[in-house]
């Protein structure tokens, strides 16, 4: 019988089917700081082991500061986390990449780093951003911490079979310097709604998917979760093999793997999806959001809608379209371009890798942040950071007015002390922009890396079609 | 499992888990406690004073236990802070028309009662002053003496019912889980 890939991985992992639900076997466990310790408190309560502590990995990433590392850490709230996580992975043997390990960084950008994101596999972790590892071909999905709870005692997870959802991208992007991954992940969101995932796994497909690197293809299965999706698809090819070749957890028999992946991880053709969306990539353009949830959204070239117009007649969105452009400070009618900007954040799970990176020094190269915007760089990883200095980014940064940052989540959430204060509005290249999610009362606009860094140094939003980043 | 409750209408659809708990309070380790932050930013002005046009700070709601939310409720962040907080504050059944994947499974898992119903009787159960009383054994909602029947998984209402520890049901397929180690690559 056809499957598509999800059905495939699903099938394989499945240790037991009970009252409609499966029992599937979890490859890999990533854990964090922040939704652990009270899984590890369950297990001690219980007098529970944790099942396989060589498949689980650990880092710090949420509330770290990204600031000087050789200092104490100054909030004791996130130290005592921070300390607890030391402290469980000790003590139950797991591996931890912590603050000052040369691995550290936030956990769905070292996974793939360092080879623990594997094709085929499935792999858990207590943050729905999880999805990001999708791009890889992998079946990764958010979980809360009874889950994690519950991996960490048996290594399986009990589930109801998600639906299948097919998204196919086709065409060339006029722009793909100017229009992102992030801009088609940004598009498909509008289009479908924050719950039109809902209760699926998505699988991205197209020649334009096909055309994107790993790390713009970890940008689109990331904002899976934004749709509301469990998780989001994308079936390896020989980008991801080459990718993930020789990293620090790539299995020894890897070769063998990969011919094994080559010959299995696909949809077969004929395979039947629950539900199917398509999307032409030709007319895509930047995208800026401009509400309080990431389908709230329109081209740069547009303007703020008015609430009638967006939500099509129903009052709920109507109402619900008021209340955003009330907090956002928007009045409707005016062209983003004019949009005025006090932050710029570029960094997060979404939009920290190297290439996001090099992207956005191309428009910075030479030019100064606006005098009135403060901006910041936060790679994903120490490594990422490594990189960066090494090809000169973080001096481009620098000398343009840039902060250049310590690895972590940092403003994406606002646990750490990168946070906006209440009024600022910040260009974005985060995943969410929900009411405080930067810091109480703070207006996140969500944008690619090179459109965050032209707001930077125009200090409002500019179409990045007109500028020369060839 | 029977709730009898006037219910706490949030008119507001897409609400995520980041406005259940801000945040700034997922810093603590334990799992308690989380009640004084649930939706701690439209409770509150800056300083602490409570907003009095919110419905969680209107006294005729103070003993609710039943939430009425709209479409998309418990979407984004993963963190189960979100249903501590509902719990320790009194929320024992919510009631929508849909729910976020994970928000959905985390209530579950801390015996929490997440109801889906139809527009109609959302509607209706908005427009509700009195009293109502949700049944889990026989799936009913009684609305002003009219019983409104709703459907949920089997495995999630025998969990609720007999308050099972899911990790010991797990572990009762050890063998399985072993039988599967063994056979398996990675």
């Amino acid at each position: 019988m056809s499957k598509t890939l999800f059905e495939k991985i699903w099938d394989s992992h499945i240790v037991v089917d009970e009252d409609g639900r499966s029992l599937l076997y979890v490859d890999r466990h990533l854990i964090h700081e922040v939704t652990s310790p009270q899984a590890f408190d369950g297990l001690r309560l219980n007098a529970r082991k944790v099942r396989r502590p060589d498949l689980t990995f650990a880092t710090m990433d949420h509330n770290v500061p990204t600031s000087d590392r050789s200092l104490p850490i100054l909030d004791q709230t996130s130290s005592v986390q921070i300390k607890a996580l030391e402290r469980n992975c000790k003590e139950f043997g797991i591996t931890l990449f912590d603050i000052h390990s040369p691995n550290q960084g936030i956990v769905h950008v070292i996974g793939p780093e360092l080879g623990i994101t594997l094709p085929g596999t499935t792999i858990v972790c207590g943050d729905s951003h999880t999805s990001t590892h999708g791009a890889f071909g992998s079946l990764a999905f958010g979980i809360g911490t009874s889950d994690v709870e519950h991996v960490l005692a048996t290594q399986c997870i009990m589930m109801e079979k998600p639906k299948t959802f097919e998204i196919k991208i086709q065409g060339k992007r006029k722009n793909p310097h100017a229009v992102t991954a992030k801009d088609i992940i940004m598009s498909i969101i509008r289009k479908i709604g924050t719950a039109g995932g809902t209760g699926t796994v998505i699988e991205y497909r197209g020649d334009t998917i096909s055309e994107l690197t790993m790390e713009q293809r970890m940008t689109i299965c990331n904002m899976s979760i934004e749709a509301g999706a469990r998780a989001g698809l994308i079936a390896p090819d020989e980008k991801t093999y080459q990718y993930l070749k020789g990293r620090k957890y790539t299995p020894n028999n890897y070769d063998e793997l990969v011919n094994d992946w080559r010959d299995n991880l696909k949809t077969d053709s004929g395979a039947k999806f629950d539900k199917s969306f398509t999307l032409s990539a030709e007319n895509i353009a930047p995208q800026v959001s401009w509400g309080t949830n990431p389908a709230m959204t329109d081209d740069v070239t547009g303007s703020i809608p008015f609430p009638d117009e967006y939500g099509k007649g129903n009052p709920e969105e109507v109402k619900g379209a008021t209340k955003a452009l009330q907090y956002m400070d928007l009045k409707p009618g005016t062209p983003i371009v004019n949009i005025v900007i006090d932050r710029v954040f570029i960094g997060s799970c979404t939009n920290a890798r190297l290439g996001d990176l090099i992207e956005a020094s191309k428009v910075v190269q030479g030019k100064k942040v606006s005098s009135k915007v403060r901006a910041m760089v936060v790679p994903g990883s120490q490594l990422v950071k490594k990189n960066a200095e090494e090809m000169g980014l973080d001096k481009i940064f620098k000398d343009a007015g840039f902060e250049w940052r310590e690895s972590g989540c940092s403003m994406c959430l606002g646990m750490n002390p990168d946070i906006l204060a209440a009024g600022e509005r910040c260009a974005s290249t985060s995943n969410r922009n929900f009411e405080g999610r930067q810091g109480s009362g703070g207006r996140t606009h969500l944008v690619s890396p090179v459109m965050a860094a032209a707001a930077a140094i125009n200090g409002h939003f500019v179409d990045v079609r007109e500028l020369d980043l060839n | 499992m029977k709730i009898k409750s006037i219910v706490t209408p949030l008119d507001k659809v897409n609400v995520d888990t980041d406005q259940i708990v801000p945040k700034q309070f997922l810093k603590l380790i334990q799992r308690t406690g989380f009640g004084q932050y649930l939706f701690y930013d439209w409770r509150y002005e800056q300083g602490g004073i409570p907003r009095k046009d919110f419905i969680l700070n209107d006294p005729a709601y103070k003993n609710s236990k039943i939430l009425l939310a709209r479409d998309n409720f418990g979407c984004g962040s993963s963190r189960e802070h979100a249903v501590w907080a509902l719990d320790d504050f009194g929320f024992k059944v919510i009631i929508s028309t849909s729910f976020a994947d994970i928000f959905y499974n985390n209530c579950f898992k801390n015996g929490i009662l997440p109801i889906r119903v139809s527009d109609e009787i959302l509607q209706k159960l908005f427009s509700t002053k009195s009293e109502i009383e949700v049944d889990l054994e026989d799936q009913i909602i009684m609305v002003n003496n009219t019983p409104i029947s709703f459907d949920i998984e089997p495995h999630w209402k025998k969990i609720l019912l007999e308050g099972l520890d899911d990790i010991a049901m797990t572990l009762q397929h050890e063998s399985q889980i072993a039988k599967y180690e063994r056979s398996h690559k990675t």
